[in-house]
């Protein structure tokens, strides 16, 4: 069940393994784009925290609009958009509580906005079958994992990687890897029953 | 500036010198047309900033503009930007400076929105 606190603390959480991560998602990015993800991601997420600080909140729709916020306007890069826009659908339908119909309205935010689909390398491809394991309320951190592994043999075609055609090839896409911990982290909290 | 053109030019870079440079080119040629541009991050570091392209937009004197871009974050920023503002956007996928160009000239040309969008189909290349 989604509570306007294990929100926060799903977040802060994201937060926290983001800011963890930063050296190993810029490694993953400079492989197959320009190296800053892990930066980009720790900016805008850095931004995140500072207002959850700063603020108090009545309902999750709250916060996924003051996420959505500080994601866009401090990322930076192509994550800022696409995280900012998957953050903006998940408050507009936040008040179902309902958090597959929440995850389902902000990945079909970021297809909107990336007009991409699965299996383009992209977040996409941690956020489909996240969404689809949960609506089958089986998810799990290896069902995650398994996720991020399986954009390692894509070849990019959306996104700064797909400039680089068959070479994105073998790598993991480094959008996946963020968005895995962001599915870690709401595996690390309460909000999903069952 | 009795004369000047009712549609405007917005440029979004990643790089404020490059949004610059672009901008420098195009004036050169229309004089008339309100052109604004931005390059960047809010630090001012390579990227782009949602902030820094509505204060491009909401700059430009005129309320309906063309919109280029170089790369992926700077265009779907600028959609997002496109959705939040009052002013009509018309956001083009050709090649960042000629189809800039091609915008500006045709423009100080005179030439109408229609015929404009025309011409531009050909430099389409994203």
């Amino acid at each position: 069940m989604l509570t306007t606190e294990n929100t926060v603390q799903w977040l802060t959480k994201f937060g926290e393994i983001i800011s963890m991560n930063k050296a190993y998602l810029n490694e993953l990015d400079s492989r197959i784009g320009d190296g800053d993800h892990g930066s980009n991601m720790v900016r805008g997420v850095e931004a995140m925290l500072a207002q959850f600080e700063a603020m108090e909140f009545n309902h999750a729709k709250d916060v996924f609009k003051v996420t959505a916020m500080a994601l866009l306007s401090k990322i930076g890069g192509a994550s800022g958009p696409l995280y900012g826009s998957a953050f903006m659908e998940m408050a507009k339908v936040a008040e179902t509580n309902d958090l597959v119909t929440i995850l389902t309205a902000g990945l079909n935010g970021i297809k909107k906005r990336g007009k991409a689909e699965v299996n383009e390398k992209t977040m996409i491809d941690v956020w489909e079958p996240v969404c689809q394991a949960l609506a089958e309320n089986n998810l799990t951190k290896s069902i995650i994992d398994q996720a991020v592994q399986a954009t390692k043999p894509l070849k990019a075609t959306k996104g700064r990687a797909s400039y680089l055609g068959e070479r994105s090839i073998g790598e993991i896409d480094p959008g996946a890897m963020s968005s895995a911990y962001l599915f870690e982290a709401l595996l690390a909290g309460e909000l999903i029953d069952g | 500036m009795a004369d000047q053109r009712s549609i405007g030019i917005v440029i979004a870079s990643h790089v404020e010198e490059l949004a610059k440079g672009t901008y420098l080119l195009l004036q050169e040629s229309a004089p008339d047309v309100s052109i604004t541009y931005v390059g960047g991050t809010d630090d001012g570091e390579i990227g782009s900033s949602f902030e820094k392209i509505l204060t491009a937009v909401e700059a430009n004197d005129a309320d309906e503009l063309f919109a280029f871009y170089d790369l992926g974050s700077a265009k779907m920023t600028l959609e997002i930007v496109q959705e939040t503002s009052d002013k009509t956007i018309h956001l083009m996928d050709t090649a960042l400076i000629e189809g800039a160009f091609a915008a500006a000239a045709l423009l100080q040309g005179n030439y109408s929105l229609t015929e404009i969008k025309k011409q531009l189909v050909p430099l389409t290349i994203k």
